[in-house]
């Protein structure tokens, strides 16, 4: 038996977020997570915080969560690249239960990646010791939970790459 | 240009019950006035400090936040200020102190010192109010306006830092979690 692939829709990835009860989403938009945005917009249960650069997140989201919110982070992954040193000194040292949404920029599924932003990107979140979870569509999004969950329990940060297939 | 430690010692002692997040050199002093557990000392990750007053002031509507950012802290992220005021939240007051030095490695210069104007980024990024001051006493006769405003507000304050701080501690990263806990403990947030 094999699983039908679908699109990953905007709605089905809120959804998601909010069964997780989830309050904000710090964000940047990319082209991979993109198609975000009007979903989110038209919502009132997620505060939308817009951020001029990734390296802001981590510490923004570090904020809510002291504050006693549940915050999540999502751009792509190049911005993961530029937030190295909040990844470290304040996801990493500071035991965040953090989830991190990050777009998957040349990401081609079973082809090999040709862009280095995908090219160093999981061997980056595994030098980070950073579990990572891939979505493509909606078949995966039940990994959005799962890796939430796991950020709880085991407070460090957990990434989710949002691969390019989405509606 | 004013002490920086004197100009710390006002905001203490008019800060009543706001939350106070501490950067850089401010991390190092700031323990010597005040500590509470609404003291966040915000410095495992440089020029991040506005960025978690930004989160916690959108987390605590009820509660005053204040920042004790500076300036070489604040231009490692300075889109951070249109991030702010993007935001806007009227409980957060953003002080930087402004001695034109990275203090803490030594004293080198930071980019185009003393011809960058603080106060005016703030102002053009959207901070609806901008206070700048290189007095204390002029601080003091203000401060009290300062920390009752209803909107965002941002702060520059021209200093000069006397002694060395490096030989002052730094909390640990351990000493941070340990210190956030007891805040959420008694904001009543677990």
């Amino acid at each position: 038996m094999t699983t039908q692939q679908t699109h990953l829709t905007a709605a089905r990835v809120l959804g998601e977020l909010k069964q997780c009860g989830v309050t904000h989403i710090v964000w940047l938009p990319d082209s991979e997570a993109g198609f975000m945005y009007e979903a989110m917009m038209s919502q009132h249960e997620i505060t939308l915080v817009p951020i001029c650069r990734e390296g802001e997140a981590i510490s923004i989201a570090a904020g809510l969560l002291v504050g006693g919110k549940k915050p999540v982070v999502l751009h792509q992954n190049t911005g993961f690249f530029e937030s190295g040193d909040s990844v470290r000194g304040i996801a990493l040292d500071l035991k965040l239960p953090l989830l991190i949404l990050l777009g998957y920029r040349g990401w081609r599924g079973d082809v090999p990646a040709t862009d280095s932003a995908a090219t160093y990107t999981v061997p980056n979140l595994d030098s980070w010791g950073i579990k990572h979870y891939l979505i493509e569509g909606d078949q995966d999004v039940a990994r959005i939970s799962l890796a939430y969950k796991e950020a709880q329990k085991t407070h460090k940060p957990v990434a989710i790459l949002i691969g390019k297939e989405y509606q | 240009m004013m002490d920086c430690f004197e100009a710390e010692k006002v905001i203490s002692q008019h800060r009543n019950n706001a939350i106070v997040v501490t950067a850089e050199t401010c991390c190092r002093e700031w323990p010597q006035l005040s500590s509470t557990p609404l003291d966040l000392p915000s410095r495992t990750a440089m020029g991040k400090a506005a960025s978690f007053g930004l989160g916690l002031a959108l987390a605590l509507p009820a509660r005053k936040v204040i920042v004790l950012d500076a300036d070489g802290s604040l231009l490692m992220s300075l889109g951070s200020l249109v991030t702010i005021a993007n935001m806007a939240p009227p409980n957060l007051i953003h002080f930087v102190f402004e001695n034109g030095v990275y203090r803490t490695t030594g004293g080198q210069p930071i980019p185009n010192a003393g011809k960058v104007s603080f106060t005016g980024l703030a102002k053009a990024s959207g901070y609806p109010y901008t206070y700048e001051f290189d007095k204390l006493d002029s601080l003091e006769k203000t401060i009290e306006t300062i920390m009752n405003q209803t909107k965002l507000t941002f702060v520059c304050l021209k200093v000069q830092t006397r002694r060395d701080p490096s030989t002052l501690p730094i909390p640990s990263a351990a000493q941070t979690i340990a210190r956030y806990s007891e805040f959420g403990k008694t904001a009543g947030l677990s």
